[in-house]
């Protein structure tokens, strides 16, 4: 306690302003916070309803209409010509998976290395993971030629002894896609179980039945938390390098072909890299918005924590830019002529305006805004770069997937990709991941109330510098 | 990179059928790209998707010209089908083993019924020579009527490529095995160079030092085969200027 004093002290601030900064120092009574969580699942605005029911209308229509026909069709409604066989569907795909990895990364990668200010919004993130592979899914399924024989990439014993190629690396990607699918849908549920028991004990109905059937009768006592404490701790190290490895499988899809720029051996890092660039975008659009439509978010989702994955956008931008630059230059001086031509085609084509905005949104507006600590505290400004990195980062793939195609070693069949049926295909995945969020949101407890109780409890004080942090060391 | 020379090729690699390219007869008929969609029910798919580039051959005549306006020059046309590389690409980065290559004839296959429409493996072909079957096309009267019963017809999603008349090769060898006999070059033909009327294709066994595809390439001297430096090891041999 003389410690905390002697902080207060030291930062020139009113106890009540430094209160106001930090969700840490801030605590109210558990029952008064488990009851503002519940609150805030219950109470659902008009607005809320209006927006549930055109994103349905848009779901229904723009996915899953529009994906009948392009089965019954066949993939000519879609843009995918001869030499960019790979269109949106693909872009879409890596950049959901991109979308996915913030999850894994704030609660995996920010609980190992004991991020406190983590602790609010690593459900928020970790929903984001399993709704954004979902959407990976959709976008990689439409972009089959005979979908209804996706079945036939799995492994599965049959009779005339046919299993997947493993040579390739789509087998390889669905290996760890579907694995990174399991577990972070694993993990996003361990963590959530106390606050299931939660919500048990404080609902009724069916809510009270849906809670209890998934809370596995938790009852919160000394050996329950010591179990799940260990299944959190082995999960959170064991996602870690799957997490990794998802997107630099990814990468290899494009990187163990042959085709002139993206034959490249730094691909793996730079994908992996550019996906925590676009999933911090997202984590911060998606917080900011929580914050501002759901009840009693304001106390649990505060600047502190903007300012926190402010900075780590700031340094992820960073690193993008630097693995961007690696790659460029690496494949010019290789001296390849088609890649030469390609690199040229990239900024100097006809989509050339498509690289100098994804060098501006994913380097220039990051740099020029989040440096200053007051506008990356600020929501609706992060929100607005945070859309700004993943406009980039779209365009990033767009630019990697369907250009770098129009450009072969056969002139004869160059020619340009023109997005069809793709565009509401897309439109329909990102209505169904906010349409997900949306219904989450009312069904399990967005913030996880007992991560914060327990940090509010059992902090302390660590000196990283000059810098003073909170800590929960000794807990874990 | 490796250089054309240090590539080994290893028995099962050697190609077993060839085929040999004149370029300074073509006269760019385009006879070989009707007589390849006939012979193996390739489907018409019309203008407008012909002109998005989905048209689909199995063989086509590149055309390119050299040089600035006034001075252009037209170069001599290059017909482009598989090359039936020994290496070849396409292969390894298929999930479903659809593209797979033929111990017995030394070819690549596509086994339509095994392709879920990935399309991973058109986009590692570096001679960009595979059709996507992007709709069920319509076979108007009296296309209809016309389908060679050989050979199978492949419905939308599906990969297809050139399969150098594996059809026609099969049946000489079965012709052949009836007579008890080995099969004799030149007693079949794939059906471009059929119809090729300047003969500028010429098919054969390229394992075979008497046959006439190898005659012609040690005749020629100078053959090049395509992106042979990425190591695919083609079995097409393309002659021009001489």
């Amino acid at each position: 306690m003389a410690e905390n004093t002697n902080i207060v002290h030291t930062h020139h601030n009113t106890e009540a302003h430094f209160r106001e900064k930090h969700l840490m120092l801030d605590p109210l009574p558990r029952g008064q916070m488990n009851d503002m969580v519940m609150e805030s699942m219950h109470t659902t605005s008009w607005k809320f309803w209006v927006v549930f029911a055109i994103l349905s209308v848009i779901v229904a229509y723009s996915l899953f209409y529009s994906w009948g026909v392009m089965i019954a069709e066949g993939l000519g409604v879609a843009g995918v010509n001869r030499p960019s066989y790979w269109g949106i569907f693909l872009v879409n795909t890596v950049f959901w998976i991109g979308i996915s990895h913030a999850g894994t990364f704030i609660s995996a990668i920010l609980r190992v290395f004991k991020a406190e200010f983590r602790r609010p919004f690593t459900r928020a993130a970790e929903l984001m993971t399993t709704f954004g592979l979902v959407q990976a899914g959709f976008s990689v399924f439409m972009h089959m030629g005979r979908v209804w024989l996706a079945y036939w990439l799995m492994p599965y014993a049959n009779q005339r002894m046919l299993w997947p190629n493993l040579h390739s690396p789509l087998t390889w990607d669905l290996l760890a896609i579907t694995t990174y699918l399991l577990s972070s849908t694993m993990y996003l549920f361990l963590p959530l179980i106390p606050d299931l028991a939660m919500a048990r004990d404080r609902s009724t109905g069916w809510r009270k039945t849906f809670y209890k059937t998934l809370a596995l009768g938790f009852r919160g006592t000394e050996g329950e938390w010591a179990h799940l404490r260990n299944a959190m701790n082995i999960f959170a190290f064991a996602i870690i390098p799957v997490m990794f490895s998802v997107h630099t499988i990814v990468s290899w899809d494009f990187a163990a072909a042959t085709r002139p720029g993206w034959n490249s051996s730094i691909f793996g890092p730079y994908f992996v890299i550019g996906a925590l660039h676009s999933g911090m975008g997202a984590v911060i659009m998606v917080l900011a918005v929580v914050r501002a439509t759901m009840k009693n978010m304001k106390y649990f989702i505060r600047p502190e924590h903007f300012d926190a994955i402010g900075k780590l956008m700031l340094i992820i931008s960073m690193a993008w830019a630097y693995f961007f630059f690696n790659d460029y230059m690496v494949q010019w001086y290789g001296g390849d002529k088609w890649t030469h031509q390609l690199l040229h085609f990239h900024e100097a084509g006809p989509m050339g305006w498509m690289w100098f905005a994804m060098l501006f949104f994913n380097i220039a507006v990051p740099w020029a805004v989040l440096w200053n600590q007051k506008w990356r505290s600020t929501p609706w400004i992060v929100f607005i770069v945070g859309f700004f990195i993943n406009i980039g980062m779209w365009f990033e793939r767009y630019i990697i997937v369907p250009i770098s195609l129009s450009i072969n070693r056969m002139p004869f069949t160059w020619r340009l990709y023109e997005p069809g049926i793709e565009i509401p295909l897309g439109i329909g995945t990102l209505a169904f991941f906010i349409l997900l969020y949306m219904g989450a949101s009312k069904l399990v407890p967005l913030i996880p109330v007992w991560e914060v109780e327990e940090g509010q409890m059992a902090h302390e004080f660590k000196k990283f510098g000059r810098e003073t942090v909170v800590s929960v060391s000794e807990l874990e | 990179m490796i250089r054309p020379e240090e590539i080994k090729m290893s028995a099962e690699e050697t190609g077993k059928w060839g085929m040999v390219m004149d370029q300074d007869i073509c006269t760019g008929c385009q006879a070989c790209v009707v007589a390849c969609a006939m012979e193996n029910n390739i489907t018409f798919v019309g203008e407008e998707d012909s002109g998005y580039g989905r048209s689909m051959h199995w063989i086509r005549i590149e055309r390119f010209w050299e040089g600035e306006y006034p001075e252009v020059k037209m170069t001599p046309n290059q017909p482009m089908l598989c090359q039936q590389c020994g290496s070849a690409t396409c292969e390894p980065v298929c999930p479903a083993f659809a593209t797979v290559h033929s111990q017995a004839e030394q070819l690549n296959l596509q086994v339509y019924n095994r392709c879920v429409g990935t399309r991973y493996c058109a986009n590692n072909c570096p001679y960009q020579v595979r059709s996507f079957n992007w709709r069920d096309y319509e076979r108007p009267e009296p296309l209809s009527n016309q389908f060679n019963p050989d050979v199978t017809v492949r419905r939308r999603g599906v990969m297809e490529k050139c399969t150098f008349c594996i059809q026609r090769i099969h049946k000489a060898q079965d012709k052949a095995k009836s007579e008890g006999r080995e099969v004799v070059d030149g007693e079949f033909t794939t059906a471009c160079a059929q119809a090729c009327p300047a003969s500028a294709i010429t098919f054969g066994r390229v394992d075979d030092p008497e046959s006439l595809v190898s005659q012609l390439a040690k005749k020629r001297g100078h053959g090049i085969k395509h992106l042979e430096e990425l190591g695919t090891l083609p079995n097409v041999t393309y002659f021009k200027g001489g």
